[in-house]
Order: C-alpha cells, then sequence, then structure tokens
C-alpha cells in the first residue's frame, strides 16, 4: 500500500513537472524578448519587423492551444477556428470604443482586459450555437461542417455595421445608414481602430490559456473528454455524459480563440472580416499538427516557430513561401519518422543516464526493495 | 470443483414471473427483469422474446453457440441498441427510452467482447473514469484548483486503488492500459465496471484469451466480487467449467432465442441444449 502511494505521487509530480517546463519555456522566452527589446545588450536587439510580430505570436499560441483543446483532447476535427476569433475580434473592438465613448475609459490595459472578456463571452456563445448542431456530427461531417459554419461566421461579419453615438450602441445588418461614428463599416470592417494590445498582455493570455487547458486536461471533466475521444461506447458505458463533455471542450475552445481575436483585433488600426478566412483557420491547425495532436507544448512552439519563419525566409524573397513549404513538410516528415523518433528516444534516455544516473540507480534500489 | 462450494449452497426457486432466483433473493425486487426483449437487423431477428429475471445477488450465465445473439442481448441490456420489442426493468424501474449513460447511473455496467479500454491512459486513469459519476466536482473547481479539486482527487485515488486491490493491480496503477498482457486487461476491465458502482455487473466473454490458471482466479474474484459488493453478475462464456462451476442459473440461447433456462446441472442433462451445441461442433 505504502509503495502505491510513493508511485502515485511520482506520477503526479511527472505530469506537473511537464506542465512547469512548458510555463518555464514560455516565461523564459517572454523574458529574453523583453531584454531584446530594451537593448540594455549590445547586439542583442530585436529587428523592427519582429517587433510587430510579437503580439501577432502570441495570438496565434492562444489560437494552436485553444484547437488542440478541440483537435487533441476532444478528437474533434474543427475546420472553421478562424470563425471564433473573428466573433471575438469585432465584439472586442466595438467594446473597447464603446468604452471610450460612453465613459470616455482611458485606461488602456482595463479596457484590453475588458474587450478580451467580450470577445471570448461572444464567441463562446457562438461556439455554443454552433456545437448544438454540429457536435452531433462525427469525422469527417464534423469538420467540413465546422469549416462552413467558419465561412458563414465570416459573411455574416461582412454585413454587420455598428456606429456609436456617445453611448448608444447602433447595430444595422446589411445597411449602413446608421447615426454618429461609425466603428464597424460592413465588408470595410473596422476602421480607426485604437492599437491598445501589448505583448505584455498576450504573454498574460498566453498564461491564462496554458492555466486553464492544462488545468482541465488533468481534471475529472479533462479525463472525461479524453475517454470520449478514445472510446466512446466504453465512455458512455460508465455514465460519461458525452454531449456534455464535447460542449465543454468545444465551447471552451472558442472562448480561448475569441479572447486571442479581441486581441488580435486591437493590434491593427484597420480590422476586416477576411483576414479570418478559411487558410487562418488552416495555419492554426498546421501549428497544431506539426505541434503534434494533443500535444500543448508543441503547439506553443510551432505556433512561435511558424510565425517568425516567414520573417526570417525574407531573404529568400519570392521563393520565401516555397521554402516555407518545404521546411513545413521536412518538419512533418521528420517528426513522423520513427527513425528520428529511436534517436530522439535514444538521446533522452543516454542523457538522463548521463545526468542523473547515480540519483537513478538509487531509485531503482528503493524500488525494488 | 470443490472450493465452488457456493452452487450447491444457493438454492434456485421459481418466483412468480416464472424465472429461477436464488432463494436468498426470494423477497427482494429482481435486480433485472427483461421482458419480450426483441431486436431486428435489417430483417433478421438477432434476439427474439427474451425473458430473464436476475436475482439481486445471483451469479447468471447466458450461453449459447457463436451468433447466437449474446452480445446483442447485452447491448440490448446496456441500451447501446434499442429493443424493437419489448423493454427491460432495472430494479423495477423501467429503461424504455433511456440511453446507454442512464442505463449506467440506474446500475447497469459491463466489460466488452473486445476490450474496450482507454488504451493510452494509465490503469488508475481507466478506473477513475469508472468512477466519473461517484466523483462530484465540477469544471471550474478542476480548473482553478478548488479545494474540492484536491479532495476528490484525493479520494479518487485511494478509491481507484482499493478497486485494483481486488485483482492484486494497485502496483500496475501507473502502466499504460494498452501495454497490460491481455489477462490483466480483462481483469481491469472489470474493475474499471465495478468502479460505477453497478447493481448488476455484465461481463462479457471475462476469460477470453485468459490461461486455465488465471480462469481459475477469475472464477474465485468473481463470486469474491459478489459477495464483498453484493450485487448481480451476469456472464457470457464459452469455458463451460467456469459456466457451470459458478452460476446459479444458466439461460442458452440459440438464434437469438432462449432454449433452455436452469441451474448447471439441469442445462447440462437437457437434450435441446446438448443438440443444438452437437450440431455446432459437427459443423466446425
Ligand atoms: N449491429 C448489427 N448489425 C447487424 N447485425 C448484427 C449487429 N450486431 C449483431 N448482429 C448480428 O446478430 C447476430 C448475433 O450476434 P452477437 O454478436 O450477439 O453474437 P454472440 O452470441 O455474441 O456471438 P459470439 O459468441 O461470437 O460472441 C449475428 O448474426 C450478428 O451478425
Ligand atoms: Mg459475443
Amino acid at each position: 500500500m505504502r509503495k502505491c502511494e510513493v508511485t502515485g505521487k511520482m506520477k503526479m509530480s511527472k505530469k506537473l513537472r511537464s506542465n512547469l517546463i512548458t510555463y518555464g519555456i514560455v516565461i523564459a522566452a517572454f523574458l529574453l524578448c523583453q531584454l531584446a527589446l530594451s537593448g540594455s545588450i549590445e547586439g542583442f536587439k530585436m529587428s523592427r519587423s519582429l517587433k510587430g510580430q510579437l503580439v501577432p505570436i502570441c495570438v496565434y499560441i492562444v489560437m494552436a492551444v485553444s484547437l488542440n483543446l478541440t483537435v487533441g483532447i476532444s478528437g474533434e476535427l474543427s475546420l472553421g477556428h478562424a470563425g471564433f476569433m473573428s466573433v471575438g475580434a469585432f465584439s472586442g473592438i466595438v467594446m473597447s470604443s464603446w468604452l471610450v465613448s460612453a465613459f470616455q475609459m482611458e485606461n488602456e490595459t482595463l479596457r484590453l482586459i475588458l474587450a478580451m472578456l467580450t470577445g471570448g463571452a461572444f464567441a463562446g456563445l457562438a461556439g455554443v450555437l454552433i456545437g448544438i448542431p454540429v457536435l452531433r456530427l462525427r469525422g469527417d461531417y464534423l469538420a467540413i461542417v465546422t469549416l462552413a459554419f467558419g465561412e458563414i461566421i465570416r459573411n455574416v461579419l461582412n454585413c454587420l455595421y455598428f456606429s456609436l453615438d456617445g453611448a448608444n450602441l447602433y447595430i444595422g445588418f446589411n445597411n449602413p445608414n446608421l447615426p454618429g461614428k461609425v466603428i464597424v463599416n460592413g465588408p470595410m470592417g473596422a476602421t480607426g481602430v485604437s492599437k491598445i494590445a501589448t505583448f505584455g498582455m498576450g504573454f498574460a493570455l498566453i498564461l491564462f490559456t496554458l492555466f486553464v487547458v492544462l488545468n482541465l486536461i488533468n481534471s475529472r471533466s479533462g479525463r472525461a473528454i479524453m475517454a470520449i475521444r478514445d472510446n466512446r461506447i466504453a465512455a458512455e458505458s460508465m455514465g460519461i455524459n458525452v454531449t456534455k463533455y464535447k460542449m465543454m471542450a468545444f465551447v471552451t475552445s472558442a472562448v480561448l480563440a475569441g479572447m486571442a481575436g479581441a486581441l488580435y483585433g486591437l493590434n491593427f488600426s484597420t480590422v476586416t472580416a477576411s483576414k479570418f478566412r478559411f487558410d487562418t483557420s488552416i495555419l492554426v491547425l498546421v501549428f497544431v499538427v506539426l505541434g503534434g495532436i494533443g500535444n500543448i507544448r508543441g503547439s506553443v512552439i510551432a505556433a512561435t516557430v511558424l510565425t517568425i519563419l516567414p520573417e526570417v525566409l525574407r531573404a529568400f524573397s519570392d521563393y520565401r513561401m516555397l521554402v516555407y513549404a518545404i521546411v513545413l513538410i521536412v518538419v512533418m516528415l521528420a517528426t513522423n519518422s520513427p527513425l528520428l523518433f529511436n534517436l530522439m528516444e535514444k538521446c533522452r534516455t543516454a542523457a538522463a543516464r548521463f545526468t542523473r544516473g547515480h540519483a537513478k540507480a538509487q531509485g531503482k534500489e528503493g524500488d525494488a526493495a | 470443483m470443490t472450493q465452488y462450494k457456493h452452487k450447491s449452497d444457493t438454492k434456485m426457486v421459481p418466483v412468480p414471473s416464472m424465472a429461477i432466483v436464488p432463494e436468498r433473493d426470494i423477497d427482494k425486487a429482481p435486480v433485472l427483469e427483461a421482458r419480450h426483449l426483441g431486436i431486428e437487423f435489417g430483417g433478421l431477428k438477432a434476439v427474439d422474446d427474451f425473458n430473464l429475471t436476475i436475482g439481486k445477488t445471483e451469479i447468471a450465465g447466458l450461453i449459447g453457440p457463436n451468433g447466437a445473439g449474446k452480445t446483442t442481448v447485452f447491448n440490448l441490456l446496456t441500451k447501446v441498441y434499442q429493443p424493437t420489442t419489448g423493454t427491460v426493468l432495472l430494479n423495477g424501474k423501467d429503461t424504455a427510452g433511456m440511453n446507454t449513460v442512464q442505463a449506467n447511473k440506474l446500475g447497469i455496467a459491463r466489460t466488452f467482447q473486445n476490450i474496450r479500454l482507454f488504451s493510452n491512459m494509465t490503469v488508475e486513469e481507466n478506473v477513475r473514469i469508472g468512477l466519473h459519476n461517484q466523483v462530484k466536482y465540477g469544471m471550474f473547481s478542476g480548473i482553478l484548483r478548488l479545494p474540492a479539486y484536491w479532495s476528490q482527487e484525493k479520494k479518487q485515488h485511494e478509491q481507484a486503488l482499493d478497486l485494483l486491490s481486488i485483482f492484486d493491480m494497485q502496483h500496475m496503477a501507473d502502466v499504460k492500459a494498452g501495454s497490460l498482457p491481455y489477462g490483466a486487461q480483462r481483469r481491469l476491465e472489470i474493475v474499471r465496471a465495478l468502479a460505477t458502482h453497478p447493481s448488476l455487473l455484465l461481463l462479457d466473454e471475462p476469460a477470453a484469451g485468459m490461461n486455465p490458471h488465471e480462469t481459475e482466479e477469475l472464477m474465485e474474484n468473481i463470486i469474491k466480487i459478489r459477495d464483498k459488493f453484493q450485487i448481480a453478475v451476469m456472464l457470457i462464456e464459452h469455458d463451460m467449467n467456469l459456466v457451470m462451476g459458478i452460476c446459479e442459473g444458466i439461460c442458452v440461447l440459440n438464434y437469438g432465442r432462449v432454449i433452455a433456462k436452469g441451474t448447471a446441472d439441469e442445462i447440462q442433462q437437457n437434450p435441446v441444449v446438448i443438440e443444438a451445441y452437437l450440431g455446432k461442433q459437427k459443423e466446425g
């Protein structure tokens, strides 16, 4: 009995360690960026174009991690993730402008937080509405229908007009003649957005997302979600409500995407619905697949590397996207190659033996006793 | 077979519904009553007019040649399929219109003929899934790591190890379920089903792929489980030693129809049963 308790604790600490490494990587990367931004070390500086990419990188990390919750943890291939991002972006922009117009709120951080919460709430609502019909479907059908919903959201947003007159918010559907100052202008998108998104807030949103997703996975609800993914019939016969837990994963994922969308929307002065096309959904899916389906840390790394990569590849000018595609294929082949996998495993065990050889040997003796 | 005294200990008596239940269950409501249960698959009557009553602490056997419809009966009882005719009463409650989840909450749990473990999860996690409805804390307590999370997780961990100890499997708690040997996977499925606190445990060929020694142990453990948890067990099995050794009531199915019901001795002497099995053997 005592021995079991020990192994139980060891397992917990292994999961905890993996999670702490993920948090650690994110925090270390953030600190490095801050160091580069401050320019206090000679020669360690960030290029202008990379500076401009900082908030989008944060946004894509959150997008990838949240999509991984649907695709990797819940096992449903969703191709409409950018739809939730756009709902978040537009509702966030409207909220931010309304706060200024109605309350003359000057505090940008507070406005950004409220905008992100609004974006998350509306995207979550969209997630519920879409989830009800979509989660009845399985496999390819579900993928196709989420794709369709992503496109529907974009087309609806193309027809929406918002304007502000003091504290009054006017909404028009296919009707541009609204009183006051127009903030969202149908297919022209949102114009004159105050750019209040910050890298710091992006970093905070990543930590928040990791906190939500990692804690969810390691809880009763998360285990239920994964059980349904692994064997639906077995999960049902264990008394697990399939619809409830699929919905939980889908809506949580949508809320996080909405928050990321709000941050993204408030990072540019002009935002149009066409920024959230189908290819954005696919791009995020590429991050998830390359990072490893179900692997949260992998999503973080893949989203970062693949967002920076096009910038780095500028040297190739016209051939940039060609090289990008080749890199994708190579990474895909490499990560799926059993040869490389074995090699990495060998390196890992060798490293473990080298660094912790003594401690481990002692641990083994203890176990056998 | 002297070690399985239970069989001879228990006197089987008929109840008004014409079923034969153990005498000790006689004034209790039966745990399961299947009435005129039937299902068709595109014209094929896989199960037809299936009637069965199982007492509260009975070990019942369901036997029959391959393709007789035994697994289909389990799927009907657990509501994986909705019957085309008839219904199932669980602890006196009609399950008409219920789904698998509701049937489980009402007290029916099962294992699968072709093992359906969550093979990428650890042994303990599999049992924890079984304990899902026994442990109460919501999504927000889980994400925010509120006190409910810590206390319930601890409770769940202890309960899981406790259940695993039935089959002496505590030391495997952290092993991936998919990497267990075949026999251990079958035992884990039983533990996982037990974790849902059923009043009726359905075992679909629990001894398949086990060696004679493992089967012996399994027989003892099934009786142990029944005695410890005071639940009914219904099992499908091709191993006649096991069925005749521990089942107090046996139901024989052939081509979807019940051809005989009774105790082990009655079944062994029943000419219809012998014909069904011998006929089958000739074909093979
Ligand atoms: N979902 C289904 N659709 C169509 N036919 C089915 C379905 N499920 C079962 N059957 C048919 O019903 C009959 C009974 O099958 P079942 O699996 O219940 O047999 P069984 O008694 O469990 O056999 P075994 O001993 O081989 O496990 C078979 O003829 C099978 O082909
Ligand atoms: Mg079968």
